[in-house]
């Protein structure tokens, strides 16, 4: 009991400090997450599964996918596909998967035993639940509020004018400019469809 | 302890890093350590409250993250750049 949290949180401080030594963001990003899923097992041995299956969801989830994405739209240059390549050598993973494993190890190990159950100070999702939307209720509200600010926020801020799609030419427009002498020509046009 | 130190790991990375996005990720833990203190004294003292207060810390995490990477492309448009001391010229 006491051991797997020790271990559980060693693994969270451990994957931490490598996050914030990494020189690339998503390597950092998979050393976050580790970071996450090791808080999520510390929850959980803390007698709030609940809380410990949010925080894997939440956080671990929806919020690292959108550091990927926005990191993903940054990197939309030509160096996309060599970095991509260079991000997928072995090794690179190796860290985190060491670390997941630890934390998987522990997870099963806790399934098979009733550890979570015997917990001194455990609080199951129904006294949450009854105390979420009984004197928490304007909370709730407050916070669906700040989500909805924070969703139109996000639109606004992410917004990009459309452009105007531009003409495509065909390559040899120019030349068969200079042929048709001065005629319009479609790009796309076959040679032999235009009259002479 | 834990919470102590995630959250002073969180803020070292906060002060030392230069780039934008580490600057958000460290926010990430350091607000997830403040959930993981709230959750356990909640869980020291047999209280609901802490882990009604975690999920109003996620709910403000997840709109502050994304707000924040929202911004983190505006500025990545207009200044090619996400290192914070080139954006210094913002001053009031």
């Amino acid at each position: 009991m006491e051991l797997t949290f020790y271990i559980a949180s060693a693994v969270a401080i451990l994957s931490t400090l490598l996050m914030l030594t990494r020189m690339n963001v998503v390597h950092a990003l998979l050393y976050l997450i580790v970071s996450l899923l090791g808080v999520a097992v510390v929850f959980y041995l803390l007698g709030a599964p609940f809380v410990a299956a949010l925080e894997a969801i939440v956080y671990a989830g929806a919020i690292m996918v959108l550091f990927l994405f926005v990191v993903m739209m940054l990197n939309l240059g030509k160096h996309a596909a060599d970095t991509e390549k260079q991000w997928l050598t072995p090794g690179i993973w190796i860290g985190p998967v060491l670390l997941a494993s630890v934390l998987i190890i522990e997870v099963v190990y806790l399934s098979r035993g009733n550890t979570a159950d015997s917990v001194a100070g455990a609080v199951g999702p129904k006294q949450v639940a009854i105390a979420l939307f009984g004197p928490y209720l304007i909370g709730v509200e407050l916070s669906s509020m700040l989500l909805l600010a924070g969703l139109v926020g996000a639109y606004h801020l992410g917004y990009r004018k459309a452009e105007k799609p531009e003409i495509q030419h065909d390559a040899h427009t120019h030349e068969r400019r200079a042929d048709a002498s001065g005629d319009l020509v479609l790009a796309g046009t076959d040679q032999s469809a235009r009259t002479p | 302890m834990l919470a102590g130190i995630l959250f002073s790991l969180g803020l070292i990375s906060l002060l030392v890093r230069r780039n934008l996005i580490f600057v958000l990720m460290s926010l990430e833990v350091m607000l997830n350590a403040a959930g993981l203190a709230f959750v356990v004294a909640g869980s020291r003292w047999h209280q609901a409250d802490g882990q009604v207060v975690f999920m109003f810390i996620l709910a403000m995490a997840a709109a502050e993250v994304a707000v924040g990477l929202a911004l983190v492309l505006q500025i990545y448009r207009r200044f090619k750049s996400l290192d914070v001391d080139e954006l210094s010229e913002m001053r009031g």
